[in-house]
């Protein structure tokens, strides 16, 4: 599929930079040029990876809009997509979209640059998404540091150089490993391309194999972010500008568990399988620790980051329960945490906005002044902690449901998550906008004006269409996930599906794959 | 020697001519712009002739020279590299208080002679009269503002130091001399690969030779000079020093060590490793406790020649490419750096503290755009020519199965992207309240920086046509 010319996954990934080459060239003082181009450019953005649906065929196997060409040695410029990536790439033009119109008046010194990094980092974002060789992912990856450590570091809050080089320096060191990997891979199978790499049926030996693997999680794993590598994040989210949390919460984490879906199932099936419990313990004190830490923030933002961490070990849980249902959900949860915790610093970046600060104790009684901005903060408070008829409860449900018969014991801790992820986010709630308004400051709050509220409109209209009418979205991930397990876990395939539970020894831990050679 | 020796001579002989020209010139008629005219002029005839030599390779001219591919590579990247330090220095120059300006380009080109001879050496009295070439015209170069105490002070400790490691280089020539009678490179390896293992005095003159080279390279601990040189000579020399000395000198080590079986050679591998380490890790320290922009970037050297011998030890096939690649980036990345603080020098001094680029995006965005892509490759982000030279070091690594040394260079560049950040930090934080003045950019100089972003972009997006080059000086 080729737009005037241009195969379509170029196009999506480079258009940006169109944008952004456009923005270098106004002249700074023309502040409203600047403005509408980086709206359109990313509102255009968004309309093109809609017509990625357009060609897009919901139950074919293999990856779709393929482009092939030799970039140099044997790597090679290799793009394609399928339903995950998909599914990504919507939520990331979404809310790049969402994050420009945002910064409409948040940002006030330096536009241009603001605007020109931003459209820099949705290449970045893209491209991670729709590469398909190792090399080409790894240099969308990085590329994608700088533009985000300039925006947290220039236009970030008080400690923004700090957060920013914190941010810059995690990341790389991951990234610095997984370039070794890549090099070991490149070493293995003479090209960096993942497909023919996982159809050669040629896998590294045992013990490199699971060297290579924990380095690969630990590249990735520091961008989720799991414990113990999850740091940086209350850091970054802070002091970053509103649009870069948005940013940081709904894509950048993605690409972390995306890796594990993309890279380190289908290249170290053994390994995947070797570790799976180290990374479900991680995933789970992930889950009740980031809750637990959750519930004694006493700023908004640093509640949502920890409740970010807590989440992302949902996703984790779901993608090493080695399930289809369980990683279905975690892929379907990635895309719903994206949603909810963009939506979420939104809201928060509304009053700070307003107020410029952060901190619960600050606020109290705010729907007697803002009655819009409560319910959609209701909305999307009620869609991160998972309730019926929204996005959050089909993710979390699938992904429980799907690691229940792997441990039932894991999905009991797990669920823990769910209790205290709701008492966090009502406590919240309850604190910033009931009670009595009784600081004098929020006197004179002004509601939602009409663009901030389109801002919430498409995250509120997808939240409740997942929660409500899932099937699509789950359609598409049917082949790619099933693929996958059978790399990664062939007997589940094998397993009669009327089995009576209890033939699922559960205490037994990985359950049937445990004898994978 | 007949024609064809000539020929294959054309660009060392081109460099020479060029120095006499130059300095004839400046007797009867001095000129700055007639100076640097007649030296880029002598460059490019150079260049000229190189591509004119090229078809002749492999050719043994006279024993002590041999005009090969990687030789005829690695001039032609220290004439680039002349050339834009040449484009930087006019304008530097113009800006500082130097009363004759003209036999500046006289010691450029005789550097570059230096290098070019140092590059296509195969026999010890053809490294050592390079060496000597090279290190004396620097002694001059780095001193050259005679008023300035700091360039005097670094031109002394330069002097003193390589002198000192001249005298060890020379030691361990004779020791190779009295156990083999030969000062042939090529007979050296014959006879390190017939025997059993090298005797003891074969052992200790390549060490010693080691050392002489080792101190070139400013590898850890032969790194003392370094900072000190770096921030005294002026930044267009700095530059000079950092790219054109070190880079020929790795040539000449890649030649002189890819005789020998290092890989199967225990000690001499031990010892590469032990330097190669050793100054990864301490440059990159020492660099993190660096303020100044200029001593930064000497300490920055210091671990990217550890990261270079990481390619070295990897021998194969992978290592002459890995090493052309790398030095490619690294000369482009280095030049652009020391290039930036050259042409923000106000008169009389350089414009290397840190209050000196502070806030310089807001002041000079261009400028500091440039600053920004050269630490960036630097620190091997990709899209920039440092990271395919990163690849490529770290792929001949992994090739050959180095693992410490792999590991050791992926934390290191961990580590220096800090210190990078930290510069770019700088340069995008708020300015002071009342920002220094600073120089209008020279045109020569804008170009040369315009040229080597565009140098530095190319080849980190497209490096395709610029590694079918590099296939060219790979063993068929």
């Amino acid at each position: 599929m080729t737009i005037l010319g241009v195969p379509i996954l170029s196009l999506i990934t480079f258009f940006p930079l169109l944008g952004m080459l456009l923005i270098l060239c106004l002249p700074a003082a023309r502040i409203g040029a600047i403005k509408w181009t980086a709206n359109i450019v990313t509102a255009i953005e968004f309309l093109l990876t809609l017509a990625l649906l357009g060609g897009f065929q919901a139950t074919a196997s293999g990856m779709q809009f393929m482009e092939q060409r030799n970039w140099f040695l044997n790597i090679q410029y290799l793009m394609g997509i399928d339903g995950i990536s998909l599914l990504l790439i919507l939520l990331t033009s979404l809310l790049t979209f969402i994050a420009t119109l945002s910064s409409w008046s948040a940002i006030k010194d330096r536009l241009k640059e603001y605007y020109a990094f931003l459209l820099l980092l949705e290449v970045g974002m893209v491209g991670v998404f729709v590469s398909l060789d190792l090399v080409l992912f790894y240099v969308f990856w990085e590329v994608m540091l700088v533009p985000m450590y300039f925006l947290i570091g220039i236009w970030g809050g008080e400690r923004k150089l700090y957060a920013a080089i914190k941010f810059f320096l995690y990341t790389l060191f991951g990234s610095v490993l997984m370039l070794v990997d890549i090099l070991v891979l490149y070493h293995h199978y003479g090209h960096t391309n993942l497909l023919t790499m996982i159809s050669s049926g040629s896998r590294l030996a045992g013990t490199v194999q699971l060297w290579v693997f924990a380095a690969f999680f630990v590249g990735f794993a520091i961008k989720v972010p799991m414990f113990p590598f999850h740091t940086w994040l209350p850091d970054a989210h802070v002091e970053a500008p509103t649009a870069g949390s948005v940013l940081l919460a709904g894509v950048l984490l993605k690409m972390g568990t995306y890796g594990f879906v993309r890279f380190s199932l289908p290249l170290f099936p053994e390994a995947s399988y070797a570790f799976m419990p180290v990374i479900m313990v991680l995933a789970l004190i992930a889950i009740v620790y980031g809750a637990l830490v959750s519930l004694m923030q006493k700023d908004m933002k640093k509640l949502i980051a920890y409740s970010s961490v807590s989440h992302m070990g949902f996703v984790v849980l779901g993608i090493f329960a080695m399930t289809p249902l369980a990683l279905k959900g975690a892929i379907l949860q990635m895309v719903n945490h994206g949603i909810s915790t963009g939506a979420l610093f939104l809201i928060v970046g509304i009053v700070y906005e307003r107020r410029h600060t952060r901190l619960i104790a600050e606020y109290g009684g705010l729907s007697a002044r803002m009655p819009v901005y409560a319910a959609v903060f209701l909305i999307m408070t009620l869609s991160s902690i998972g309730l019926p008829g929204l996005n959050g409860f089909i993710g979390e449900f699938m992904i429980l449901m799907g690691t229940f018969p792997v441990s039932w014991l894991w999905t009991a801790i797990a669920s823990t998550g769910i209790i205290l992820g709701a008492a966090y986010m009502l406590w919240l709630y309850q604190r910033v906008m009931f009670g009595k308004l009784d600081n004098p400051a929020n006197q004179s709050l002004a509601d939602l004006n009409l663009r901030e509220l389109c801002t919430f409109l498409p995250l509120i209209v997808m939240a409740v269409w997942i929660g409500l009418y899932p099937k699509p979205f789950l359609t598409i991930l049917d082949k790619p996930v099933e693929n996958i397990v059978r790399l990664v876990h062939p007997e589940y395939y094998n397993i009669p599906l009327q089995k009576p539970p209890t033939a699922v020894a559960p205490s037994h831990g990985a359950a049937a794959g445990h004898e994978v050679k | 020697m007949n024609g064809g020796d000539l020929l294959a001579l054309g660009p060392l002989i081109a460099l020479g001519l060029t120095a006499v020209v130059v300095m004839l010139a400046a007797a009867f008629c001095r000129n700055h712009r007639l100076a640097v005219a007649l030296t880029l002029a002598g460059l490019t005839a150079a260049g000229v002739a190189l591509v004119c030599a090229w078809p002749l390779t492999p050719r043994q001219v006279t024993p002590l020279l041999l005009i090969d591919r990687p030789a005829l590579f690695y001039t032609g990247l220290m004439l680039a590299a002349a050339l834009v330090v040449t484009l930087l220095s006019h304008g530097y120059l113009e800006q500082q208080p130097i009363g004759r300006r003209e036999e500046y380009y006289v010691l450029v080109l005789t550097t570059t002679l230096g290098a070019g001879v140092l590059a296509a050496s195969a026999h010890f009295a053809s490294f050592f009269l390079g060496l000597e070439l090279l290190s004396v015209s620097l002694f001059a170069l780095v001193a050259y503002p005679r008023t300035n105490p700091l360039c005097i002070e670094a031109g002394i400790k330069y002097l003193v130091l390589a002198g000192t490691s001249s005298a060890f280089l020379l030691f361990g020539v004779g020791l190779v001399y009295a156990a083999l009678g030969t000062l042939d490179f090529a007979r050296l390896a014959a006879a390190a690969a017939g025997g059993a293992a090298p005797g003891l005095l074969i052992l200790a003159g390549v060490s010693l030779t080691l050392v002489g080279i080792g101190f070139k390279l400013s590898l850890v601990p032969f790194h003392l000079w370094a900072p000190d040189v770096y921030q005294g000579a002026p930044a267009p020399v700095a530059a000079l020093v950092a790219t054109v000395s070190k880079g020929a000198v790795f040539a000449l080590l890649l030649r002189y060590v890819g005789q020998l079986p290092v890989s199967q050679h225990a000690a001499l591998f031990t010892m590469f490793t032990v330097l190669a380490i050793a100054s990864m890790f301490i440059g990159n320290w020492l660099a993190l406790l660096q303020q100044n922009v200029k001593r930064l970037l000497a300490y920055s050297s210091i671990a990217h020649m550890g990261y270079l011998l990481v390619a070295l030890l990897a021998g194969g096939r992978w290592a002459p490419a890995a090493v052309a690649v790398y030095l490619t980036a690294y000369f482009v990345t280095t030049l652009g750096a020391f290039g930036v603080v050259a042409v923000l020098s106000p008169r009389g001094r350089d414009a290397d503290a840190p209050e000196d680029i502070l806030g310089l995006a807001w002041r000079r965005p261009w400028l500091a755009g440039v600053f920004t892509l050269m630490l960036l490759s630097l620190a091997g982000i990709p899209l920039t020519a440092g990271f395919v030279g990163k690849f490529f070091v770290l792929a001949a690594g992994v090739n050959s199965n180095l693992w410490l040394l792999a590991a050791a260079l992926a934390v290191n560049s961990a580590i220096g992207l800090f210190y990078y950040l930290r510069l770019i930090v700088l340069l995008f934080r708020q300015p002071a309240p009342a920002p220094a003045a600073t120089p209008p950019l020279p045109r020569l100089a804008a170009a040369a920086l315009g040229a080597l972003t565009l140098a530095l972009l190319w080849l980190g997006v497209y490096p395709a046509p610029f590694l079918q080059l590099i296939r060219m000086l790979m063993p068929d």
